[in-house]
């Protein structure tokens, strides 16, 4: 009898299985695909895993967030493309600092930027590069974004396997759109008293929304090419910028 | 392939394009005329002109006196060759070797060429018929040899279409003129009684060359084909090119496509067997009216998939216009690179898609243009925007390392925009600062790091950077210009950190 149960709940959970990956869920270690370490925040995906070969829609509402939310999405980014792959940043008008991307793992020189005005045109780019089997990751930076246009770009990425990150930047209409997630990054201040300067880049993420997970709030920093939480003992000994001066 | 040439010559280049440009003029008699020595001289005769006895070379006065009724006409320099040069130009689709024969004449290299169009005749009657349709008075001949072609189009009486290794039947009965001689070797000629070619060209050469000079016998071997003797084009041949004539003008969209599939086809066998790509390929329509309807694109690397290069011109294809039909195609590759399969290497990333990217950025640049498409390597500058430079291929690496030692913004503004500041002291981070109507509060700061101006290029003030962290936690990068010592200095906002 129990044996019969036992057998049951296997059935339930391979059934369960496939229908998350019908839905778009990629399990990384099956297909032999990068994956990313989010650190606790993949507590909030089914199976703690991050979805790859999914579109991910972040928002952001002044140039503070944007530029916070640019840090995260590298961070993701590096470990997706892992030194050798390529990525699309496309955006109406380049504001990245490529060099900058370099303490997030990113390969600036793998990055090809593309400078789209037209939003019909960006769209377009998007989806086209988002097709592009051999690319690992996708940004694409948009104000508007309606539900079928997400949803062009959500069937785009599920044939390709690239991971899509829409950012949309002071964006009017938020909407419902068909991404698989929703994120809000924001600042969160160095606060420990004792060193004076800036410390390492630090987080507040806000995931509002994930297809079959549990959305949720975490303060997260990203410390030797990692994210981590906050509150890990670490935080003592936190690498300052070696600058140099003169 | 035995060589065949045809000649082409127009009895009347000049006048008849002027009496095509005005269709009143078409029966009139019109003369052109240039100033020669104080007088005005006839430089061209129209048909009906000459036919009433007005001659080249005449006087205006004296023209005038023999047909009151003439008009005149400035004759412009150089008119021939433009006309010639234009009228080789649409020859082209005959033939890929035209040459212009000064003054009054067009040679084609038709070698391999007639049998597109079925065969000699059909192919020589096409030509004549099309251009005595434009209006010109011409008289065409194809040979084995340059010079029998021109001596038939010129004296001939029997046929226009030499045979292959009869070309000295034909010359036979022609006037010594069709030698392309001099005048006055033709007046010696004519002195002696000698009024057909027939009637010297068995004479011993050596007796030929010492009464009439080598130039006479040099022409007697050209025109039989003894000596070689080589055409110009007009146009430099591009040795990738594809050829398609239509039956039929084809006017559909689906037609033009079916056609540039198969010049693409067989272009790119050809480059694979080769192992190059192309750079750069031109296709072209030759319409029935005399119209060129061209397309263009160029890729980021080289490339020879038939598939991508479709998808490249099908963006383009609307721009034709093929108005009453399209009766020639020509597919050509003016730039072909070499392309082996190392180079897809750098590029081939998690799974190996041939060019994938490549193919991406191509259809990119032929929709949008290929300015929006950048990509960045460190370049060796002091001052941050200008410390990144664009790649000039996709190919290209890096000379040197992105550094990570030094804290850059992720989001770095075009151009820093000038902030208020409230310092506390020289040398120090500001304690707060306005930007954009807003007052941020500074918690936390590091630096100052200082960046001078390279003295090499242009002379002016350093700037000492500082991260700064507001009361919120937000990040911004500030820099002073200059020293305190030179007066009140200039505070700037360049960027935002993560």
């Amino acid at each position: 009898m129990e044996s019969r149960v036992n057998q049951r709940s296997e059935i339930i959970q391979s059934l369960q299985k496939e229908i998350l990956a019908l839905q778009g869920h990629r399990r990384a270690v099956d297909d032999n695909l990068p994956s990313a370490d989010l650190g606790p925040i993949l507590a909030a995906f089914p199976e703690q895993i991050f979805p790859i070969g999914a579109v991910h829609e972040f928002i952001s509402y002044d140039n503070e967030d944007t530029a916070a939310t640019a840090g995260f999405i590298s961070g993701i980014a590096g470990q997706l493309m892992d030194g050798k792959g390529t990525a699309f940043w496309i955006s109406p008008r380049r504001t990245i600092f490529p060099p900058a991307l370099k303490i997030f793992g990113v390969r600036p020189e793998r990055i090809i930027f593309m400078e789209l005005p037209k939003q019909k045109e960006c769209l377009w780019a998007i989806e086209e590069a988002l097709k592009c089997k051999s690319a690992s990751v996708v940004v694409g930076e948009i104000g508007e974004l309606t539900f079928p246009e997400s949803r062009r770009l959500q069937l785009a990425v599920e044939n390709s396997n690239v991971t899509g990150f829409i950012h949309r930047i002071k964006p009017r209409i938020v909407g419902n759109v068909a991404c698989v997630s929703r994120w809000f990054i924001r600042h969160l201040p160095s606060n420990n008293s004792e060193i004076i300067g800036v410390g390492v880049p630090r987080w507040s993420v806000d995931l509002t929304k994930v297809r079959n997970g549990r959305p949720g709030s975490w303060q997260i920093e990203w410390f030797e090419k990692h994210f981590q939480d906050i509150s890990q003992p670490e935080i003592a000994i936190r690498k300052i910028h070696a600058l140099k001066t003169g | 392939m035995p060589r065949r040439y045809v000649s082409i010559w127009f009895r009347h280049l000049t006048t008849d394009w002027m009496s095509r440009r005005k269709p009143d003029l078409k029966d009139k008699a019109f003369v052109l005329a240039a100033p020669e020595r104080g007088r005005m001289v006839v430089k061209a005769v129209s048909i009906t002109a000459q036919s009433k006895g007005v001659e080249l070379g005449m006087v205006v006065a004296d023209c005038r006196a023999i047909l009151p009724s003439l008009e005149v006409f400035d004759y412009e320099n150089g008119l021939e060759e433009r006309l010639l040069n234009a009228l080789a130009e649409w020859c082209l689709r005959y033939t890929p070797v035209v040459a212009i024969d000064m003054p009054d004449g067009l040679t084609l290299d038709v070698s391999g060429c007639p049998h597109l169009w079925g065969g000699e005749k059909p192919y020589l009657k096409d030509l004549i018929e099309k251009l005595r349709a434009f209006g010109y008075d011409i008289r065409a001949a194809m040979a084995d040899t340059i010079g029998t072609a021109w001596a038939v189009s010129r004296y001939g009486q029997v046929t226009p279409l030499v045979p292959t290794g009869k070309n000295l039947e034909a010359l036979m009965p022609l006037p010594p003129a069709a030698l392309r001689i001099e005048n006055e070797t033709t007046e010696k000629l004519i002195k002696l009684g000698l009024y057909q070619i027939q009637s010297f060209i068995k004479m011993p050469r050596s007796t030929l060359s010492r009464r009439f000079g080598k130039k006479l016998l040099l022409r007697i071997d050209q025109a039989t084909g003894y000596a070689q003797e080589w055409v110009l084009g007009i146009k430099p041949l591009v040795p990738y090119q594809e050829r398609l004539p239509c039956l039929e003008p084809i006017r559909t969209r689906k037609g033009i496509e079916i056609a540039l599939n198969k010049l693409l086809e067989t272009l790119c066998v050809r480059l694979a067997k080769e192992d190059k790509g192309l750079r750069t390929a031109v296709f072209r329509g030759y319409r029935v009216d005399n119209n060129i309807q061209e397309i263009k694109i160029g890729t980021n690397r080289p490339s020879r998939n038939t598939i991508h290069l479709f998808k490249l011109f099908e963006i383009e294809i609307p721009k034709i216009a093929p108005a009453l039909g399209i009766e020639l195609f020509i597919l050509e590759a003016p730039i072909v690179e070499d392309l082996t399969p190392e180079q897809e290497k750098l590029w081939a990333s998690k799974i190996n898609h041939d060019g994938e990217i490549a193919e991406f950025l191509d259809r990119v640049s032929m929709k949008v243009g290929s300015k929006v498409i950048h990509r960045y390597l460190p370049a060796e500058r002091h001052w941050p925007e200008n410390s990144i430079k664009e790649a000039k291929s996709l190919d290209e690496e890096a000379q040197i390392e992105y550094t990570e030692d030094l804290p850059r913004p992720v989001y770095l503004l075009p151009i820093p925009e000038p902030i208020e500041v409230m310092v506390q002291l020289p040398d120090y981070p500001p304690l707060h600062f306005i930007y954009q109507n807003k007052r941020h509060k500074v918690i936390k700061a590091d630096g100052p790091e200082r960046i001078a101006q390279e003295w090499w290029e242009k002379e002016g003030y350093f700037r000492d950077y500082y991260c700064t962290e507001d009361d919120s936690g937000k990040r911004y990068w500030l820099f002073r210009l200059g020293p305190y010592s030179a007066g009140d200095p200039k505070w700037f906002i360049h960027g935002f950190f993560a």
